[in-house]
């Protein structure tokens, strides 16, 4: 079975985060990193696919080309390939044109299975994956806690308010992975150096027929201001002299919930 | 604002909570709210719409064990091509809502904000960024309705008293194979305690905690404050608790009277999940941790150790 996996490439969750004052476009110049939560879809569609016996991971990218350490984790993971759409063009794509984007790129490979994530890490729209599935004409399931395939079905736990549904659908099918679903493995040194030769097919929006739909031109919707929110101020704070929790039943008390 | 649409997700025989808070809120925005709902219960919902302000309530039937995102967001689509566009479709956060927002978007080809935190009367949008500590505002540029997706407890919910909406039936076009994801069986988690989102008390664990094991004191602490116990993302996507007790970002949104971190650092993810509780109380063991620039109460010191003191104390009272 082929399965294209949805990936992006985000800067560094640990280092401090910002947007340009002018654009309000969230800073990536630092170094660029594969979103974790998307390590979890890599791995998953690496365990269906060598379940079913045939077939390749593809990984499906949008974003800049200049650093593509991210992608290539996807590849050395065991990702046979990768296509990245990368363009100057596409800065300020909003949700919807960055689901155009990857929904063209994947009717190139013409999957039996997406993967994404729930969201990313950086941006947390939410939405991408399943613009993308109304894009491609296909079923989607989100928030998938386990997911098995069984010929042409695809069976999955879907996470819900209070324990999960079992949900099926035909493939081909695009499907949102939570964090945790697998643990997904660590790349090995052979499959570091074996990504170096992988293909990466780098395109651009134009090569997709999209040019018009994408940038922030073509985008929905505009930042109009960012501003401080609110802040909480610090309030005590003790060391634990083997008193602490006798000053945390004092605060209750003090707060009346005890 | 003159015709505002908001997505009402049924729950248990009523509607869902953020479903009214966003109702209440939509009564203020000056215009006629029409709500949309799914599950042929409309009769049944009518009177509790109606009380929250929608003068409409229209609903899409029994969706036959459909996952909600295609048949709704058709039938939306359906009734914007069949009676116009409003001047925007808010729909709250959760797991169908996204799916309803992002089919929608795509069908409409219309832009679609998620996350927001509020909505004013001119279409600004509030959305709360890295951790809570900036608000970006946003609006709409293109035309169509634009889609506000809403999270939980961005506004309080009251009754309006107002009479039981007029309920009309909506149905989709053909939706082809995006309709054939279907719930086979239903499994509820057997929870002891209030519900996360409404509990007054929350006793939350993280990384901090070491392993998976010493949750059971989180658990105790709070079953011992009539509360319930939530996590950060971290124990989450190591599997120790399950993902209904994720707290932040990517899990629920929280307020109670008080908050008790244990072991959590604080990570802006976290955050945005709990920043708006009355009282936040803090136990880590780095004074350091963002976590204590917030909390009212901090507590530096060993969770292992102040967590079963912290019991005994309650235990004994």
């Amino acid at each position: 079975m082929n399965i294209v996996v949805c990936v992006k490439q985000i800067p560094d969750p640990a280092a401090p985060a910002s947007l340009d004052p002018n654009t309000h476009n969230l800073d990536r110049t630092g170094k660029l990193i594969l979103d974790e939560a998307d390590t979890y879809g890599v791995e998953m569609a690496l365990q269906l696919v060598d379940k079913a016996g045939a077939g390749e991971v593809t990984v499906v990218s949008m974003g800049s080309a200049a650093d593509l350490s991210g992608v290539r984790n996807a590849l050395a993971m065991g990702a046979a390939k990768a296509i990245v759409v990368s363009d100057d063009a596409l800065r300020g794509t909003d949700a919807l044109g960055t689901a155009k984007v990857l929904a063209a790129a994947i009717k190139r490979v013409n999957p039996d299975l997406v993967l994404c994530a729930t969201e990313s890490s950086d941006g947390y729209t939410g939405t991408v994956p399943v613009q993308v599935a109304e894009l491609l004409g296909l079923p989607s399931v989100t928030f998938a806690k386990s997911v098995t395939v069984d010929g042409s079905t695809i069976k999955i736990d879907r996470q819900t308010d209070g324990g999960y549904d079992e949900v099926t659908s035909p493939l081909p099918a695009v499907v949102t992975v939570t964090a945790g679903v697998v643990e997904p493995r660590y790349a090995s040194f052979k499959g570091i150096m074996a990504a170096k030769s992988k293909p990466v097919e780098e395109l651009t929006a134009a090569d997709l027929g999209l040019a018009a739909e994408t940038g922030a031109a073509g985008a929905g919707q505009q930042i109009t201001s960012v501003v401080a929110a609110e802040s909480r101020a610090a309030g005590e704070k003790y060391n634990d002299e083997g008193d602490g929790a006798d000053r945390i039943v004092a605060f209750l008390e003090s707060i009346k919930v005890l | 604002m003159s015709n505002i649409w908001v997505v009402v997700e049924p729950a248990n025989g009523a509607l869902s909570t953020t479903s009214l808070e966003i109702l209440t809120h939509a009564r203020t925005l000056g215009g006629t709210v029409s709500a949309i709902t799914w599950g042929g219960q409309g009769a049944t919902l009518a009177a509790q719409a109606g009380e929250y302000g929608a003068t409409t309530l229209h609903d899409a039937g029994d969706l036959a064990g459909a996952l909600p995102g295609a048949p709704v967001a058709g039938a939306i689509a359906a009734l914007v091509a069949s009676a116009g566009a409003p001047d925007v479709i808010l729909i709250p956060t959760s797991y169908d809502g996204r799916d309803i927002a992002g089919r929608l978007s795509a069908k409409l080809n219309t832009g679609v904000l998620t996350n927001v935190t509020g909505y004013s009367a001119d279409g600004t949008t509030e959305h709360p960024v890295f951790g809570g500590t900036q608000i970006v505002n946003a609006r709409f540029t293109s035309g169509g309705p634009g889609i506000v997706v809403i999270r939980a407890k961005s506004f309080a919910a009251e009754s309006a008293g107002g009479a039981a909406a007029t309920v009309n039936s909506i149905a989709a076009g053909d939706l082809g194979a995006t309709n054939s994801a279907k719930i086979v069986a239903s499994h509820v988690e057997e929870r002891v305690g209030p519900k996360l989102e409404e509990a007054a008390v929350i006793v939350s664990g993280g990384r901090g905690l070491g392993e998976a094991s010493a949750f059971a004191l989180v658990e105790d602490a709070a079953k011992l404050l009539n509360g319930a116990s939530g996590a950060s993302r971290a124990i989450v996507d190591a599997g120790w608790v399950p993902y209904s007790k994720q707290v932040g970002q990517t899990g629920k949104t929280v307020k109670p009277t008080v908050y008790i971190a244990c072991g959590i650092s604080g990570a802006t993810q976290h955050m945005v999940g709990m920043k708006g509780s009355k009282n936040i109380v803090a136990i880590n063991k780095d004074a350091d941790a963002p976590i204590f620039q917030v909390a009212d109460f901090g507590i530096v010191g060993d969770v292992h150790k102040v967590l079963p003191a912290l019991i005994e104390k309650l235990k004994s009272r």
